[in-house]
């Protein structure tokens, strides 16, 4: 039960209170570039919880397992960095020979998945954090749904703005930055929130 | 050949212009001890980076070379980590996560493809350089707007008279957002 509790405490911090994005600003790129659609914020937001859980398995694995025992912590940043870049290469392969439905969904946004900042962030945060095997891979998985909640919210608000009178020089990006600050605003509502 | 070096200032500045490396730059830009830090720790990936890519670039494949140069930036970044974490501990530990993840900053892997990857040794480290000041040039106008409004200082001075009630909200998360949207409007405004 107090597992549960921990767990619960764990999911709301990694999406609501400490929000990659919005808090963190971890993975901007792919929250400002490919927020014009829902449809599309969608599909990059499934990649990206995908592969946000893959990478914590494994980096914590490799950490734990190899790493630490042959003391080379610190080329961390090199092997955490390649084992993402290999991971997002053999998940696309996998999903395009097993769910080509998928593959066709998620396609473009895999390989923009490598450079996303908040993927190597959390596989850093989940050993920094000293989480377990069963703690790192939840982290993930709720960092990448809390990516996703907000890439959403962002895509259903500028679909909007896409209409909205604005001054010529304010459209696009501009316009976007504030929308996103408004929303960082709001989102600090949850930062009082104690469990 | 100067023009390498300077079009990273404004014309072609990596976040005003081109929107890149956009997850520091409002991270580590509230406050401008940070800014420079992090714009030098950078430029230093930036230029070095430059350098071996410009120098090996025939002998890569060129399938596999993005995993080569993020190969390349790593091992810098790794040097940078270290040497920071000996040599200024606070500043260190105050950027913390970002020092790792300038490896995956897109203006360096961005330069590496777009340009160390094509040309010579001697215009790859002035456009290193050019590029690099102009991301540590965008990060302090960011940082010192953020910190006079957000805490009435600059570099840890107080530079506003007592009266004045700082905008907490500048240093915070949401105040980088729309301190960077209003600056991008500017830029675009001087564009036309």
């Amino acid at each position: 039960m107090e597992f549960i509790g921990k767990l619960f405490a764990m999911a709301i911090a990694a999406i609501f209170v400490q929000n990659f994005v919005l808090a963190r600003f971890l993975g901007l790129c792919p929250y400002i570039g490919v927020s014009k659609k829902v449809d599309s914020a969608i599909g990059m937001g499934m990649a990206v919880i995908f592969v946000m859980t893959m990478a914590s398995t494994i980096t914590w694995i490799i950490q734990t397992y190899l790493l630490i025992p042959l003391n080379i912590e610190y080329l961390q940043t090199i092997a955490f960095i390649l084992t993402i870049a290999s991971l997002v290469q053999l998940v696309e392969m996998i999903i395009q020979k097993t769910a080509p439905a998928l593959y066709k969904a998620l396609g473009v946004f895999l390989p923009l998945i490598t450079t996303n900042c908040a993927v190597l962030g959390v596989a850093i945060l989940n050993i920094n954090e000293k989480y377990t095997f069963i703690e790192s891979i939840l982290n993930g998985l709720f960092a990448g749904l809390g990516f996703t909640l907000v890439l959403v919210l962002m895509a259903g608000i500028r679909e909007k703005l896409e209409k909205a009178e604005l001054p010529r020089s304010m459209k696009g990006m501009p316009i976007a930055m504030i929308v996103a600050g408004c929303m960082a605003l709001a989102f600090f509502g949850f930062a009082g929130l104690k469990l | 050949m100067i023009k390498e070096f300077t079009k990273g200032f404004i014309k072609e500045n990596p976040v005003f212009v081109m929107a890149l490396g956009l997850c520091p730059t409002l991270a580590v830009s509230s406050s401008v001890m940070n800014a420079i830090g992090m714009g030098l720790a950078a430029t230093f990936v930036l230029v070095c980076s430059n350098i071996i890519i410009s120098l090996i670039k025939n002998f890569i494949p060129n399938k596999i070379r993005i995993p080569a140069y993020i190969v390349v930036i790593a091992s810098f970044v790794t040097i940078v980590d270290m040497v920071m974490e000996a040599y200024v501990p606070d500043l260190h530990k105050s950027l913390g996560l970002f020092i790792p993840l300038i490896v995956v900053n897109c203006i360096i892997l961005g330069r590496a493809e777009a340009f160390a990857g094509k040309n010579n040794v001697i215009n790859s480290i002035l456009d290193g350089f050019g590029m690099g000041l102009g991301f540590t040039l965008a990060l302090v106008v960011i940082a010192v707007i953020r910190e006079i409004l957000g805490a009435g200082q600059l570099l840890g001075y107080n530079i506003l008279p007592q009266s004045y009630q700082p905008m907490l909200v500048a240093i915070l998360a949401p105040g980088a957002f729309i301190v960077m949207g209003l600056l991008m409007g500017l830029m675009n405004l001087k564009k036309k």
